[in-house]
Order: C-alpha cells, then structure tokens, then sequence
C-alpha cells in the first residue's frame, strides 16, 4: 500500500481519468486480441466498449479488473496500474461478468452477506437488506438462487457488485441474454449507479443499449479502437442505414411492452419477484 | 500473505461448507458406498477370506475408510470446477481479498467433509462389530495419517478442478484412487497374490497405510510400515501442491 504509482495528469485533463488505457495489447498464442487499445473514461460518467463477439472487449474488462496480465501497455484504475499494484485496483473496482456470478446454492441474501463480509464491512446482515430492498429482492432474499429468473440473478449479481461502494465499476454485457423488461430493470440500476457519481464501464453488443445509457461510445473491432466519442459525435460517423437500426430497437420494445401490459420496470419487478 | 487471509479463508470456507449441509446427499454419497462394501465384504465374502486375525471388521476398516476419502475428494474437484465455470471464481479474485483463501477454503472445506464421512463410517463399523484396542495416542496418530492423505489427495483434486475441461474430468480422476486399495493389503493379505501383482501391492502408498492404521486400532506397536506411509502421504502432498500452485497460476495469468 506503500507504494504509489500514480500517473501524470496530462495538462489538458483538468481531474485524473478514472480508467486510462493506452497501447493495450494482448494475444493468445497466434492470436492478436488487443493490438493497441487507447482510451479514457472520465470519472463519474458511464462509457459504454461496443463491439462483435470476439472484438476483445471481455479481454479489455478482464485486464482491468487485475484477471488477466497485459502483454504490452498500461491499463490503469483511479490512478493505480493494474499490473504495479492489483490490489489497490482491487480495492477500488467492482466486477460483473459476463455470466451471473453468484453461488446457486445460497440464497440471495446469503450471497450478498458473503461478500459483505470478504469486503470486511462491519454490518453485513444489514447491507444486504438493504440492497435487496433496493433491488426488489427482499421477497426473494431467503430462496435459494437457483429458482431465481434470469432478471433477479442479474439484479443479484448487480447487487453484489456495489458492496463496498466501489468506485468504478464494470460490467461485462449486462443484458446479454435478457428479456426486454430485465433489460430496462438494469438499464436503470446503470443510471442510478452514474448518477452517485460512480464510473461505469460496460461493454455491449447491443447498439440501442450504448446509446440509450453511455456518455461516451468507443467502437471496438478487430483489436482497435476505431472510434470514439458521444453519441452526436458517432452518428455524424455513422452511414443512415445503421441509424435507422438502431432507431428502430426501442420501437419494438415498446410495442412488446405495450403488448404484455406493462408500462414501467416498476410492475415487471413485482411479478417476477 | 494477507492481513485478511484467515477471515476471508473463514468466511469462504463457510460458503462451501453450506454447500455440504444444504446437499445432505454429498456426505451421504461419499458415506454410503464405502459403508455398502463394508457390510458386502464383512457379510458375504468375508466368511471366506482368511486374513489371520479373528476380526474382518477390524482388518477391512482402514481400507474402507481410505476409500471413503479418495471418493469424497472428487466432490472438491467438482466444487471447485464450479466455481471457476459459474465465474463466481472471477469475481472473488477481483476483490480485495487474499487470493489464496478461494483454494484453501475448499481444502479445509474437504478436511471437515472428509472428517464427518469417516466418523460416520467408525459408527457403523462399531456396530459391525469393529473393536479396538489402541489408546489416545494411537487414535491420534491414526487421525493424523487420515488427515495428512486426505490432505495431500485433496491437493491432487485442486489439480483436477483447476485444469479439467469438463465436469466428468474433475471428478474421474478419483476412480483411479478409489480402485487402488483393492490392489492393497485392504481387503486381503497380499502374500496370496501372485508375483507381479503382488510386488505392486506391497509397495504402492496404500498399503502401507493401510498396514499402519491396522496395527494402531490393534494396540500393536507399529513397525516401519508408519514411516513409509508418512513419507508416501508428504511426498504426494509436496508434489500435488506444487502442481496445483502451478495450474492455479496459469489459470489466473
């Protein structure tokens, strides 16, 4: 902890970014997976690593929560390089991977006990109510996981993540695999958790889903950064045609919302839980 | 090594000790088919093996009892295989947490498991008719012979949990373990055996342990057989901890 590895704030950048990555670059064996990733996300805003299955983007996420080394450049964390100190990384980071983390065996409740106390808070029974009132979980707190839909395990393992407070916090394609109504439940949490001032970084292959929550959009693809900034920036990059896609995403939604008879997350909570 | 590292292997080790005791079937598993080829041996072959002592029970006990332990330790192959697919074994080594504890909490997650099968394997045999005549001394030294195997097995199924691919690799590779007392000194002397087989079976790990665990519940002083048992047990330990640390660093690179 003594240690301090801090990296110069560039003149132009008035407060440190939270994330800072530069000339990230990582393969397996013959194949290239990063080949020099740039960017920074700025701290308290949401930026959302939109790319194809196999751009890189869970390799980017797993660098940055200390899971997996480098090759070359540095991926940074409050500051803090993720291969000079891990730990204090980890004292500042929360991760939600790709798959729900969380023990089937115990129940909700437990799990959020479980990590309460691996973050040695000191009233862990009390956190995890908390946050399963939070989470619409309370009802469900005490069953085990494994009858949990698919949308309370996400919200679970969302939960779990913000034990502790981190300050950044990633999630690995949150809503993959989600129904519409689970989807807007998390895309919810992911706003209330910017809105606290937290960083979010969340990578998606879903292009309504980094416009409809990022602050700033980067575009991976096939190891690079090959584009960057917000949402008005890229859609002046953008051919029409793939504007009109993403347009139309919210419509089905919608008219899917409108058809099972629900009009806010809030109703599609209760059922499930 | 952590300031944390006994409260987070303490609260760990609890998370997988729930798993025990929410699937009663796990202990019982790894119980009942020891405990079956107690009572088959005992009741239906043992009438015609002769062993020297007047006492099957006795003499077969601490065959059984190694077995009941090379299966049980599959089942920790199998949590941690578990863990390391479901990801929550991502999420527990990207907290601030010594890392170390997510392995050791599923050792001592399978000492006490193994500890609580072999306990309930002593309660039938005692009604079997298993007696004995060693004092505390000799109950501990047996209890730390058990100990040390289950230990060093248990290393050897950290190997397997971190490297297999599938769920049937972790826990296939404790066939081999639980079909290796059979060619011991476990359910039958093996000055009966034929030469080869019997070379093989007076000088694999088991027998040994099994010979100096017999000699111990019989009140006999234990002969050699008790040093070339530790030193099987220590030397597995050693080498199955430096394989499994070497796959636990790979798998986290």
């Amino acid at each position: 902890m003594t240690r301090m590895n801090t990296i110069e704030a560039t003149p132009e950048l008035r407060r440190e970014p939270a994330i800072r990555v530069q000339g990230l670059e990582k393969s397996y064996k013959e194949l290239h997976v990063l080949r020099g990733v740039d960017f920074d996300v700025a701290a308290g805003s949401i930026f959302a690593l939109l790319g194809s299955n196999g751009a890189g983007k869970t390799t980017i996420v797993r660098i940055l929560s200390t899971l997996l080394r480098p090759d070359a450049g540095i991926a940074a964390v409050q500051g803090v390089e993720v291969t000079s100190d891990a730990r204090r990384v980890r004292e500042s980071i929360s991760l939600t991977g790709q798959f729900a983390a969380v023990d089937e065996i115990l129940s909700g409740r437990e799990n959020l006990v479980l990590v309460a106390k691996l973050r040695h808070l000191k009233n862990p029974g009390d956190v995890a109510d908390d946050l399963l009132a939070q989470f619409d979980l309370t009802d469900a707190g005490s069953r085990k996981v494994s009858t949990y839909s698919g949308g309370m395990r996400r919200r679970l393992d969302i939960a779990m993540s913000l034990i502790g407070e981190p300050e950044v916090i990633f999630l690995d394609e949150p809503t993959t695999g989600l129904d519409p109504e689970a989807r807007l439940e998390v895309w919810k949490v992911v706003q209330e958790l910017a809105e606290q001032g937290t960083t979010v970084l969340l990578t998606t292959q879903y292009l309504d889903e980094a416009e409809q929550l990022a602050d700033r959009i980067a575009i991976l693809h096939q190891g690079r950064i090959i584009a960057n900034g917000t949402l008005a920036e890229l859609k002046r990059l953008l051919p029409p045609a793939k504007t009109e896609y993403v347009e139309k995403q919210p419509t089905l939604e919608e008219v899917f919302l409108v058809l099972v008879g629900n009009n806010g997350t809030n109703e599609s909570r209760k059922e499930q839980s | 090594m952590s300031t944390h590292f006994f409260a987070d292997t303490a609260v760990l080790t609890g998370r997988s000790m729930r798993h025990i005791t929410r699937s009663a079937d796990t202990i019982i598993t790894t119980a009942i088919t020891p405990i079956a080829l107690l009572l088959l041996f005992v009741f239906v072959f043992g009438g015609a093996i002769e062993t020297g002592t007047d006492n099957y029970v006795n003499y077969l006990l601490p065959g059984i009892m190694l077995i009941a332990i090379a299966s049980g330790i599959a089942y920790t192959a199998f949590r941690l295989f578990t863990d390391l697919q479901s990801g929550i074994f991502e999420r527990f080594h990207s907290m601030p947490i010594a890392r170390s504890s997510v392995l050791w909490a599923h050792v001592l997650t399978s000492m006490v498991a193994n500890g609580l099968t072999l306990v309930i394997i002593v309660g039938v045999a005692l009604l079997m008719g298993f007696r004995t005549s060693a004092n505390l001394l000799a109950w501990l030294a047996a209890a730390g012979i058990l100990a040390l195997f289950t230990l060093a097995l248990t290393w050897l199924a950290v190997i397997a949990g971190l490297t297999a691919k599938t769920v049937d690799g972790a826990g296939g590779f404790s066939y081999v373990l639980i079909f290796l007392p059979f060619i011991s000194s476990a359910f039958v002397p093996t000055a009966t055996m034929p030469g080869p087989v019997r070379v093989f079976a007076e000088n694999q790990p088991v027998t040994s342990i099994v010979n100096s665990i017999q000699d111990l519940f019989a009140g006999q002083p234990v002969g050699r057989d008790i040093w070339i048992a530790l030193a099987w047990c220590v030397g597995i330990l050693l080498v199955a901890y430096g394989f499994a640390m070497a796959a636990y660093r790979r798998r986290i690179a």
